[in-house]
């Protein structure tokens, strides 16, 4: 029996207020989603903050692979590993369940869970979790991890965030916000307010800031933003296009979109020395610069074959290869971290869905059934990927995993969301 | 950003020979002695609106085909009055290149760009002073018309002239 003690950090933007502006509604499940119960977490003492087993149900239930056992039909609320009846889970159909005891110790919840196959009456795990009195969230979404990890074999991605834009139109202004919350819409929080549009997030790798344009200065500029402190720098200040800002994954550089010599052309910035460097020299529109895994090379968009395609350009000798042949128009792409998939937007008689080809066998599959998909953003564990669509003339944000089994809507109460950026890690 | 109309010296002589044969004042743009008219040449703002005030109403914004960044004809000619206006009185002036919002948000920053390029490569063929004009483009993000339908596409592929 392993146990892992976790110490989550605590950034200062997360904090105690668990107002949802996004809400999520499931449009499509697989079809034979694993069973699975989680029990009330069981503890002494005044009500919590969070309720942590709704939590994980919840994240378990929109990643489509789990139909989560309602609290209602359960027999018996066990804390312990001695209090289960087995038999009280077989009769509801459950094949998993998760049991957790939460307890108080100094300033820190402390939550020992344990993960149980029922039909072998076997215990997976038991783990411990721990966390200061604002983190139920983190530690719920820790232990959504712990078990998506141990049923499926594949990493968790329920303790991510996501960053995107709004805006709402009032009297003739058009208020643009930039906003992160967790990856179920929860905990959002305001990181820029602005008169002026704002575009394409991009995370760092350790998550901890932004890039993003902003027109605050009447042009399209490039900053970057610090989450916990909110400090900010312009590192852009060029006539003509400053956009598209790519972190590199190993963190040295970013990769951006400049037209200052004439026309848009990729460069990357060395956020150490501060220099720009370019690598593309074309008459055609080159833009939407994203890094592979690796560092070492970039996948963006160019029209330099008469119609907008995705290229890969290998940045040790300046190498360009084109990736896409079907259809006339594919964009936006994002590898995913498998560095095999490649997500874009891809138009398919006049509409414009949300596409990944597989970059080995060359297997095209339309992931999105919408007409105006935009902006996809994969998961870090390449399972599900964000995109932002229009429904009812509103801009929102919908999920599908990247087997397109699953689908969700989440909806912004007010006004329009779209941009979505998942973080990393 | 100024608004001043004066769209032709032609139309400013003629304007002033209606008048009879006084003789105008500040701003001279043509002198008139004995009903004779001598054409004086136009010094840089020399000119002030409201004695030069057309009722012309020439397009600032001009549309554009679905990923396309051609011309119309209709925007060459409202351009060629705005570049005889502008070679006349120089004044500094933005392009704001637009998109509809289909298709990717910053491959249309890109589009609307090259619209933007477009008008301001006209205007220096019509003899502009490149120094004059700043493209900025904005892409899908500031739609003019918020539908989703071809009526509302074909109002924002656009360049405003600022």
């Amino acid at each position: 029996m392993k146990k892992i003690n976790l110490i989550i950090i605590l950034f200062a933007f997360i904090s105690l207020s668990a107002s949802a502006e996004l809400s999520i509604n499931i449009t499509k499940g697989i079809d034979n989603p694993t069973k699975i119960a989680i029990a009330p977490l069981s503890f002494y003492g005044n009500q919590l903050p969070e309720d942590t087993s709704r939590i994980i149900e919840d994240n378990l239930k929109r990643s489509g692979l789990f139909d989560p056992i309602s609290r209602k039909n359960m027999l018996s609320f066990p804390g312990t590993i001695k209090d289960i009846y087995f038999r009280d889970w077989k009769i509801l159909g459950a094949e998993y369940l998760v049991i957790g005891s939460l307890i108080l110790s100094g300033d820190f919840y402390e939550i020992t869970y344990s993960l149980l196959e029922v039909h072998s009456s076997r215990l997976v795990f038991t783990k411990i979790a721990k966390g200061s009195k604002g983190q139920l969230r983190d530690l719920s979404h820790h232990i959504s991890d712990e078990v998506y990890e141990a049923i499926t074999g594949i990493e968790g991605a329920f303790s991510t965030k996501v960053a995107y834009v709004t805006s709402l139109k009032s009297n003739n202004k058009t208020l643009y916000k930039l906003m992160v919350s967790d990856v179920d819409g929860a905990r959002e929080r305001l990181i820029l307010e602005s008169n002026h549009p704002i575009m394409s997030p991009s995370w760092s790798p350790d998550a901890k800031e932004l890039v993003y344009v902003s027109f605050e200065t009447g042009r399209p500029a490039v900053f970057r933003q610090n989450l916990a402190n909110a400090n900010r720098k312009q590192l852009t200040n060029f006539r003509g296009l400053n956009g598209a800002p790519s972190w590199s994954p190993d963190g040295k550089k970013l990769a951006l979109v400049l037209s200052k010599d004439g026309n848009p052309e990729i460069y990357t910035f060395d956020l150490r020395k501060e220099k720009f460097i370019r690598h593309t020299n074309h008459f055609a529109i080159d833009t939407e610069p994203n890094w592979a895994p690796d560092s070492k090379s970039l996948v963006f968009t160019s029209d330099r074959g008469g119609s907008p395609q995705i290229y890969r350009l290998t940045l040790k000798n300046g190498e360009v290869q084109r990736l896409t042949f079907r259809g006339s128009y594919n964009a936006r792409p994002r590898l995913a971290s498998n560095g095999r998939t490649l997500v874009m937007i891809h138009r398919s008689a006049h509409q414009f869905h949300i596409a990944t080809q597989d970059l080995v066998n060359g297997d095209l599959r339309i992931l999105s059934n919408t007409s105006l998909d935009e902006s996809p953003t994969v998961s870090p564990n390449s399972a599900m990927l964000l995109y932002a669509t229009k429904i009812n003339n509103r801009g929102v944000l919908a999920a599908v995993s990247l087997d397109a089994g699953v689908k969700f809507l989440l909806p912004s109460k007010q006004g329009d969301v779209r941009e979505p950026a998942w973080s990393p890690k | 950003m100024k608004k001043i109309y004066k769209y032709s010296l032609a139309t400013i002589v003629l304007s002033l020979s209606l008048v009879g044969c006084s003789i105008t004042k500040n701003n001279s743009v043509a002198t008139m002695t004995d009903d004779r008219i001598t054409t004086g040449s136009i010094k840089n703002n020399s000119i002030q609106g409201s004695t030069l005030k057309t009722d012309i109403k020439v397009p600032r914004v001009f549309y554009f085909e679905f990923d396309k960044v051609m011309l119309s004809s209709e925007a060459r000619s409202a351009l060629r009055l705005h570049a005889q206006s502008l070679r006349s009185n120089p004044a500094k002036i933005r392009l704001l290149g637009h998109a509809d919002e289909r298709g990717s948000r910053e491959y249309n920053m890109a589009l609307g760009e090259n619209r933007g390029n477009v008008v301001r490569d006209f205007l220096i063929q019509e003899g502009v002073s490149s120094s004059l004009i700043e493209v900025i483009s904005y892409g899908e993000e500031k739609a003019a018309s918020s539908g989703s339908n071809e009526d509302s596409w074909a109002m924002n592929r656009r360049v405003e002239l600022k």
